[in-house]
């Protein structure tokens, strides 16, 4: 029994998971890994399954209509040329989403596929919503083999039940994705940072906020503490729009954030590596056997929250991105990773996900934040009508499904 | 019209009425218990009025802690429950059934908390759509998505039907715009999905649950974003001499960079019904219509505008005009989101919801006119032309048996085309029992069977507003 499956097409993957579904004998029950590029397999709890299935012969974009703002791509299509088809186009992946290669130290190709399972957006997420939000079709294999579709090419569909969001960040466990399709947007013709310098996690949040908060449309806002890739702490605010626009909104927002100093001006290149830092976490890729968390709060709560933490865990170093909302918190990989202590930080509000640690810390330490038990209940339930056998990534999001 | 069927009313319920009654008194003040026949009828439709049915109970909750007594006595006893915002749904999403409980939110309405530094309101789910953004907009905030109903409307519907509008090409539909939901289960179990920080942990179950067309729970409560508004906003009309002319400048404006908040079609029969209610100034020589919203500073609209306008001139353009003042930004919106109610002062009429890929768009409008001329009756299209959702106003006359049948043969032809197109059903109305006997056009079995096994994982026994969404045979 070959270890390794990868189908050329849907059909031929149905025929996979229907053999392990029992349909067969020649490997009725095994389990099924789930994968991608595999730049992305350190997320989620450590896979021990029998049978890896790979999405990487299943790739190309199967339709991109750029009058509409709509691109389909096979789940296996590299993120890349999904990009750079749209790029032809003037247009973007709405979400940004993030390369983990940098944190991982992978190699390889991000699928489109993988982008959708581990719901992966980035900093201009806070303002035009993650990856699940421009995420409108899906086809994908269930547990029991069957090509099921649900959304479709339109970005105004309310018929039947929304088994799109459902695939969004369900790390492959109910069921493997074929097809996914998107809307998107156009690409911005210019970007800008504003850069204010030396302000208090309070104050950056504060700023952020008021920043958010204003008609000039910021689409992102991150604050790198002092000794995170400067030795100055830096709070960054971005703009993406015509020229004309960047240019009347700059001083139009510094002159409402006057109370927090005169920002700096950043510009096109310095200004998107800047993002792209930011974006995919590089800031805290080293040491690289330190282990990685991502919170997502409420942003208000953000400075006292870093301040607890940094309280609690030793050599705690910590950058916020979406104003606030994300904290990455990067800590020595010892014992639990800090679970028990910034989960207790987070007192029920929010949430924490372990992003980088060894496999045996994410075996024995939740890898998600612990659902309450009724809702456990139903996301077992939900795992259980899409893949009654449990074959599909099992253990992948939650020891028990 | 009797074409839809409802499912039998279960005779055991029915049976058990005084003693279920009874039960309920128990749960809830006696002024949020209806049990007489003639406020029981208040509740028999909603804006689907073609059907309808009485339901045997009326539940009005005050609190969480009511509902989830209300539906653990009703699971425990094997009743139906339909759950009611303010009985808005155009596709008979609330309209209730003999032997089922109406549970309806509209004493849930305040707003519980603005944040303004976290850009999110906490409100009950009876709260209006509108009351949202009144209350935050003094403070330059607004809650984006804008169903035309939106005076009525209530939030917990809204997230039941995954509401959308006029202005979702650029701020998205309810589920964009929600972060959490206090959920009652099916058991009276309470839950908080989401919450106030975004990217909740585990299965988007939020996301499952905007549009759930309340089978899989009842929302009391949300926590939504608020959004900042722009600096300004100015509609302009645009007046073209062909549908296909109309179209083919929308998807110009889109492939060159523009994403305006709002781009609205109306063809001639909608311009004249909408303009004789409205007088909002829209051109009458002209056979269809643009409303093409720009927002930003007064130069950064110009500016946007005059590329807007550069494209339309390619296409034939043959009317501009511009709101020149708050007055006639808001009659030219009027005359838009009055529509349906301006529609409904000349004739009868059902509001089809299908959505279309928009390159689709010129031929889809040639077959309805078919489809409507070959059934001997009128349509009047309005509809959002960004994202190819349709309104095509099916105009009949309601104390004509024959005609009303017709009428809804003519809207499931027009539905099915839109499927046959690559497109969908429904866009924002939802499938209630409107669209649910067409449900198998769009899904094949094992996809409806998929669906029904998620609804079964929060409600195996069928008794979340079941008269909906999903075929009444084949059920699993």
């Amino acid at each position: 029994m070959p270890t390794l499956r990868q189908p050329q097409s849907e059909d031929e993957l149905a025929g996979i998971v229907r053999e392990a579904a029992g349909h067969s004998t020649s490997f009725q029950g095994a389990s099924l890994n789930v994968q991608g590029g595999g730049t992305r397999a350190g997320l989620g709890r450590p896979a021990n399954n029998a049978v890896t299935i790979s999405t990487t012969r299943l790739s190309g974009v199967t339709l991109h209509e750029p009058a509409e703002m709509v691109i389909s791509a096979l789940a296996g299509t590299p993120l890349r040329v999904v990009e750079e088809s749209l790029a032809e186009k003037g247009q973007m992946l709405p979400f940004e989403p993030m390369d983990h290669r940098a944190i991982y130290g992978t190699r390889g190709e991000p699928t489109i596929g993988g982008v959708v399972a581990t719901n992966v957006s980035g900093p201009r997420r806070v303002v035009v919503g993650a990856c699940r939000d421009h995420l409108i079709g899906v086809r994908f294999v269930n547990g029991r083999g069957e090509i099921i579709r649900s959304g479709g090419r339109v970005m105004k569909n309310v018929t039947g039940l929304d088994l799109v969001k459902l695939q969004a960040g369900a790390h492959g466990t109910l069921g493997i994705l074929t097809e996914v399709t998107f809307k998107v947007l156009p690409r911005p013709e210019a970007t800008a940072t504003m850069l204010f310098e030396g302000l208090s996690e309070a104050d950056a949040v504060a700023t952020m906020s008021a920043a958010l908060g204003s008609p000039f449309e910021v689409t992102g806002a991150a604050h790198l503490p002092a000794g995170i890739g400067a030795e100055t702490a830096r709070t960054l605010l971005r703009f993406e729009n015509f020229p004309a626009s960047i240019d009347y909104r700059f001083p139009a927002l510094a002159e409402r954030l006057r109370r927090f100093g005169m920002p700096k001006r950043i510009d096109r290149a310095e200004s998107e590596q800047l993002w792209v830092a930011i974006r995919d976490c590089t800031l805290l890729a080293e040491p690289r056997d330190a282990a990685l968390w991502r919170l997502s709060v409420k942003p208000s709560d953000a400075p006292a929250l870093s301040a607890t933490l940094r309280d609690a865990l030793a050599d705690a170093r910590l950058f916020l991105d979406w104003g606030g909302g994300l904290i990455w918190l990067a800590i020595p990989a010892m014992d639990d990773a800090g679970a028990a202590a910034i989960r207790a930080a987070l007192g029920g509000k929010g949430h924490a996900t372990i992003v980088r640690a060894p496999d045996s810390i994410r075996a024995a330490v939740p890898v998600f934040q612990p659902e309450p038990a009724p809702v456990a209940a139903l996301s077992e339930r939900i795992k259980a009508s899409f893949d009654p056998a449990g074959l599909i990534n099992p253990g992948r999001m939650h020891a028990s499904y | 019209m009797t074409a839809i069927p409802f499912p039998e009313p279960r005779a055991d319920v029915l049976a058990r009425r005084d003693f279920l009654i009874a039960g309920l008194a128990r749960l809830v003040p006696p002024a949020s218990l209806v049990t007489s026949e003639d406020e029981r009828r208040a509740f028999e439709t909603d804006a689907f009025t073609a059907y309808r049915r009485v339901p045997f109970a009326v539940v009005l909750p005050e609190t969480t802690a009511e509902v989830s007594a209300v539906l653990a006595f009703c699971h425990q006893h094997r009743v139906p429950v339909v759950p009611r915002g303010a009985g808005t749904s155009l596709c008979g999403g609330a309209i209730p059934q003999e032997d089922a409980v109406v549970i309806g939110l509209s004493k849930m309405s305040r707003i519980l908390e603005v944040n303004y530094p976290d850009r999110l309101a906490k409100v009950q789910a009876g709260v209006t759509n509108l009351a949202i953004t009144q209350a935050v907009a003094a403070d330059g905030f607004f809650y984006a998505p804008d169903p035309s109903s939106q005076l009525a409307c209530t939030i917990g519907g809204n997230i039941g039907m995954n509401s959308g509008g006029a202005h979702c090409l650029k701020y998205g539909v309810t589920t964009n715009n929600i972060l959490g939901v206090t959920l009652v289960l099916v058991d009276g179990t309470v839950v908080e999905i989401g919450g106030e920080a975004m990217d909740a942990p585990g299965y988007d179950l939020l996301g499952l649950l905007c549009g759930s067309e309340g089978q899989l729970g009842i929302m009391t409560e949300a926590i939504v974003r608020i959004l900042p508004a722009a600096e300004g906003a100015r509609p302009v009309l645009f007046g073209f001499g062909t549908s296909e002319e109309a179209g083919e400048a929308v998807a110009a404006i889109i492939g060159a960079g523009i994403v305006p908040v709002a781009m609205e079609f109306m063809d001639k029969p909608a311009i004249d019904i909408c303009e004789a209610f409205a007088k909002a100034g829209y051109p009458m020589d002209v056979e269809a219509l643009l409303i093409i919203e720009v927002e930003g500073s007064d130069a950064e609209m110009d500016a946007t505008l005059a590329k807007i306008v550069e494209i339309a001139r390619k296409h034939g353009v043959k009317r501009v005009k511009e709101s020149k003042s708050a007055m006639e930004t808001a009659a030219i919106w009027k005359g838009r989101k009055s529509a349906f109610g301006a529609t409904g002062r000349i004739a009868d009429y059902i509001c089809m919801d299908g959505t279309i890929p928009t390159g689709q768009l010129p031929h889809v409008l040639r077959r309805i006119d078919e489809i409507v001329k070959h059934y001997g009756l009128r349509v009047a299209n309005v509809f959002h032309a960004g994202d190819g959702n349709l309104h095509p106003l099916i105009l009949y006359n309601v104390n004509d048996p024959a005609e009303a049948m017709k009428a809804e043969e003519a809207g499931n032809d027009i539905l099915k085309l839109c499927v046959e197109v690559g497109g969908c059903l429904t866009g924002e109305h939802g499938v209630g029992i409107e669209k649910r006997d067409l449900m198998r056009h769009q899904f094949k079995p094992p996809e409806l069977e998929q669906q029904m096994r998620v609804r079964a994982a929060f409600d195996a026994g069928w008794l979340l507003n079941p008269a909906k969404v999903f075929p009444l045979e084949g059920r699993v």
